[in-house]
C-alpha cells in the first residue's frame, strides 16, 4: 500500500540502523512524545535495531493515559445517568475511575456507545431528541479539530442535546515541564508528527533554544522513527539543537491554518491537569464561554466531583519518561491489560501496555 | 465457630467482575477466563476440558465429534454472507478441525416478535444452499419467539455431529517443537465485512466476508497427510487468539514472520483507519494447520489446489524455546510478543 510499505521497508530500516550505529559515538537519551510513536517502536521491535548507547524513553503523548482520574470519574457520573448517551473512542471505556470503569457503567445499563469520530455522536443527538449525547472529548492538538467541528457542527443545527467532556491537553507544555524538571535526563525530543500537522512547528523553535535540545518532528512508520533518530542523534553528535521536520509529507512550518483557526474559535487555553504529573499551566483547551452550553462539565455542574490517584501506579514517572514500565514493582503482577491500575496499562499507545503486550519475553529473559 | 448460613448451591467462583462484559464474549483473555472458571469448573469432564472446537467421543462404531455454535452476529446480512451461511459454515468448520467429516447439523432458531418473513425465508433459503455445499443435513432443529425488543431480530444456535476416520488425531496439545504453521489464505476479511457495513466504510472494491465450508479441504489434507497434529479456524479473536491457544495447551513457543502473513490492500487499508491489527480479527473461511515438517510441502501444495486454499502459505514454526508464547519476526526485523488481546476488537461479529 502506497505510503506505507515503504516506510515498513526492512531494507530501508536497515540502512538508518546502520547509519545510526555509524554516528553514534556515546550515549544519547531520546523521548518520541507520541504514543503512537511508542506503540510503533514496540510492534516492530526497533530498539532491537538501534545501538545499545540509544535509550529510548517513552513520553506523555497517550491521550488516555494523561487524562486524570477525576475526569474518569466525572464521565461515570454523567453515563450513569438516565437521560444521557454517552459516547467515546473505545479505549477510554476500560480506564479505571475510582471504583470502575466506563464498561461496568454499560454492563450495569448504562447507555454508553464507542464512536469512531464525534461527529457521529452529534448525529446520535440528532436522532435521539428525547436524549442527552456526551462526547468524551479528550486528545492532543490532533483530535482537538475534530472535537471542535462536532461543538460547531451541533451550534449549527441548534442542538439543545449535545455536550462534550473536555479534556485536551497540548504538546508543547508537556515538554516544558519535562525539561524544567530537575530530574530530566532527556537530551533530544522526536516531536508528535500528527500534532504537527495541525499546528505546526513553530512553537517548538523556543523551546528547543531555551533548553538546547534538538527537536525533530517525526512520523510513525518504522523507517520514519528511525529517520527522526537518526537527524536527532546526528544533531547531538554535532551539538546542534535545532527544530527539524522529518515528516514533511505532512508537516508544514505554519500547520493546517484551516483547523487551528476552528480551534481558536471553540475553545481556549486554560490550564489543564495530567495524569501523574499534575496541573501544567496553559497546557489544554477548555470550551470558549460563547460556546458553554456544550461543556458537559458547566451542563452537569460536575466541580464538586474529586479522585485522587492510585497510590501503587507510577505512571507519573512512566509518562516523564524517568522511569520504564517494567521498573514498576506492580508491572504485570496486580497490573495487567486485565486489571490495569493506571491508564497507561490500557490504552494501546500506552507505554505499560506495549512493554506488556510485546517485550515481556525480552524483559523476563533479561 | 463462625454461625454461617448453610447454602446447597456452590459458591461463585472469584471473578473480577460483577457483571458479565461484552468483553466476556470477544474471545480474549477474559473470554478463557469464563470458561475456565464458570463453565469447565463446574461442567468438568474428558471430553470438554481440552477446550476444542469440539469434543470427540469414542463410540463402538468408531469416534465422533460433536460441536454447538451460537450466531448472533449484526447486521444479519453483510458483504459475502449471512447469518444462515454464517450458523453452517461455522460448525461445518467446528467439526472440519476435529478432523471429522461433517455429517448432521441441528439448527434452533430465537426470533424477536415482528422479523421479517422475507429475510428469515432469505436466511433459511441460505442456510439451505450452504448445508448442501458442505454435504450435510440439518435433520433436527427448534424455534422460539421472543417480545418485541427482548431479543435483537435473530440468533441462530446450530450442533453438529462428524465421523472421526481411525487415524486422525487432531488436537491442540499435539503441536511440537518442529512442527510447520500453514495459513489457508489472506486474513481478516470477514471482521472488515462486518465493519465496513457497521461504520458505512466505502471501499473501490467491497470487502466480502470469506465465509466458506472448509470440510472438503481439509479432507483432501488429510488424503495426502493423515498426521496432521493441529486444526484450528481463527474466528474470533483472529490468528493471534488461535495460536496462543495452542501455544498455552501445547506448551510450545511459536514464531511467525510478519512477512508471509497475507493480508489484502482493502483489509489492511481499513485496519489503518480504524486502528485495528488484522492478526487479531474474525475469519470465517481460513485455517490455521500445524503439521510435520517433512510433509508441510506435500500438504501446502495440495491445499493451494483448493479452491478455499489457494493462497496458503507457511507463516511459521513451532519452537521449544519461549513456551506459551507467540513472537513475530517484523518485516523490519525486530521481534514482537503476539498476545491475546483482553477483550475485544470488534463486537458481535458472528
Amino acid at each position: 500500500m502506497k505510503f506505507i510499505d515503504e516506510y515498513r521497508n526492512g531494507d530501508t530500516a536497515k540502512q538508518f540502523a546502520e547509519a545510526i550505529a555509524a554516528i553514534t559515538t556515546r550515549s544519547w537519551t531520546i523521548m518520541e512524545i507520541c504514543g503512537g510513536q511508542t506503540h510503533a517502536i514496540v510492534k516492530y521491535g526497533i530498539e532491537d535495531l538501534l545501538p545499545t548507547q540509544i535509550n529510548l524513553v517513552h513520553g506523555p503523548g497517550c491521550p488516555v493515559c494523561v487524562t486524570p482520574v477525576e475526569m474518569i470519574e466525572k464521565a461515570i457520573v454523567i453515563a450513569e445517568r438516565p437521560e444521557v448517551i454517552f459516547t467515546s473512542f473505545g479505549d477510554m471505556l476500560r480506564v479505571p475511575g475510582a471504583e470502575k470503569d466506563l464498561l461496568t457503567v454499560k454492563a450495569r445499563g448504562g447507555n454508553v456507545r464507542i464512536v469512531y469520530s464525534p461527529l457521529d455522536a452529534v448525529k446520535i443527538a440528532l436522532q435521539h431528541p428525547e436524549k442527552h449525547v456526551v462526547f468524551f472529548a479528550v486528545g492532543f492538538e490532533t483530535t482537538a479539530p475534530a472535537n471542535a467541528m462536532a461543538v460547531r457542527e451541533a451550534h449549527r443545527l441548534g442542538l439543545n442535546n449535545f455536550s462534550i467532556l473536555c479534556s485536551h491537553v497540548l504538546v508543547p507544555p508537556a515538554i516544558e515541564a519535562i525539561l524544567s524538571s530537575p530530574m530530566n535526563m532527556v537530551q533530544g525530543f522526536l516531536a508528535a508528527g500528527h500534532v504537527c500537522t495541525i499546528m505546526g512547528y513553530e512553537e517548538y523553535l523556543p523551546l528547543a533554544e531555551r533548553y538546547k535540545v534538538p527537536i525533530v518532528v517525526t512520523g510513525f512508520e518504522p523507517v520514519d522513527i528511525l529517520q527522526g533518530i537518526y537527524m536527532t542523534v546526528k544533531q547531538l553528535e554535532e551539538e546542534r539543537c535545532e527544530v527539524e521536520n522529518q515528516y514533511a509529507r505532512t508537516v508544514r512550518r505554519e500547520g493546517n491554518i484551516v483547523a487551528q483557526q476552528l480551534l481558536a474559535e471553540i475553545f481556549q487555553v486554560s490550564d489543564r491537569a495530567w495524569r501523574g504529573i499534575g496541573i501544567i499551566p496553559k497546557s489544554g483547551y477548555s470550551i470558549n464561554p460563547k460556546y458553554e452550553q456544550f461543556d458537559a462539565e458547566k451542563r452537569f455542574q460536575l466541580n464538586h466531583i474529586t479522585a485522587a490517584e492510585s497510590e501503587s501506579c507510577i505512571a507519573g514517572l512512566v509518562l516523564q519518561g524517568i522511569k520504564k514500565p517494567h521498573e514498576c514493582s506492580e508491572f504485570g503482577k496486580r497490573c495487567t491489560p486485565e486489571h490495569p491500575l493506571g491508564a497507561p496499562m490500557v490504552s494501546s499507545e500506552g507505554a505499560c501496555a506495549a512493554y506488556y503486550h510485546y517485550k515481556r519475553h525480552q524483559i523476563a529473559t533479561q | 465457630m463462625k454461625n454461617e448460613p448453610i447454602t446447597l448451591s456452590c459458591p461463585i467462583p472469584i471473578s473480577d467482575y460483577k457483571n458479565v462484559l461484552l468483553a466476556h464474549g470477544g474471545g480474549g483473555k477474559l473470554t478463557k477466563q469464563l470458561i475456565e472458571t464458570m463453565f469447565v469448573s463446574q461442567f468438568e469432564n474428558e471430553h470438554l476440558s481440552p477446550l476444542h472446537d469440539g469434543a470427540i467421543i469414542n463410540t463402538k462404531g468408531g469416534r465422533l465429534a460433536f460441536t454447538t455454535d451460537s450466531y448472533v452476529v449484526n447486521p444479519l446480512f453483510f458483504p459475502g454472507g449471512d447469518i444462515g451461511k454464517l450458523a453452517v459454515h461455522g460448525t461445518v468448520n467446528d467439526l472440519a478441525m476435529c478432523g471429522a467429516t461433517p455429517l448432521y447439523l441441528s439448527a434452533a432458531f430465537i426470533i424477536e416478535e415482528g422479523f421479517p418473513m422475507e429475510e428469515l425465508w432469505k436466511i433459511v433459503c441460505s442456510m439451505s444452499d450452504a448445508a448442501k455445499e458442505a454435504g450435510v443435513t440439518i435433520i433436527t432443529g427448534d424455534t422460539k419467539v421472543v417480545d418485541r425488543g427482548k431479543g435483537d431480530k435473530l440468533f441462530i444456535t446450530t450442533s453438529g455431529i462428524g465421523e472421526i476416520r481411525t487415524e486422525v488425531n487432531i488436537h491442540p496439545a499435539r503441536a511440537k517443537a518442529g512442527d510447520v504453521i500453514i495459513l489457508s489464505g489472506a486474513i481478516g476479511m470477514h471482521g472488515i465485512a462486518i465493519m465496513s457495513v457497521r461504520e458505512g466504510l466505502e471501499f473501490s472494491s467491497p470487502i466480502l466476508s470469506d465465509t466458506a465450508p472448509l470440510n472438503e479441504l481439509v479432507a483432501e489434507m488429510l488424503g495426502v497427510c493423515s498426521d496432521i497434529h493441529v486444526l484450528r479456524d481463527p474466528t474470533r479473536g483472529g490468528v493471534a487468539t488461535v495460536l496462543n491457544e495452542i501455544a498455552s495447551s501445547a506448551h510450545v513457543g511459536v514464531i511467525i514472520y510478519e512477512e508471509n502473513i497475507h493480508v489484502s490492500q482493502e483489509v489492511q487499508g481499513a485496519c489503518e483507519l480504524l486502528g485495528l491489527d488484522p492478526l487479531y480479527i474474525a475469519n470465517e473461511g481460513k485455517l490455521i494447520a500445524i503439521v510435520p515438517a517433512e510433509h508441510s510441502e506435500n500438504i501446502l501444495a495440495t491445499m493451494k489446489q483448493h479452491p478455499y486454499g489457494k493462497d496458503s502459505v507457511i507463516i511459521g514454526e513451532i519452537v521449544s524455546e519461549h513456551p506459551e508464547m507467540v513472537v513475530m519476526r517484523s518485516k523490519i526485523g525486530g521481534n514482537r510478543i503476539v498476545d491475546m488481546l483482553s477483550g475485544e476488537q470488534l463486537p458481535r461479529i458472528c
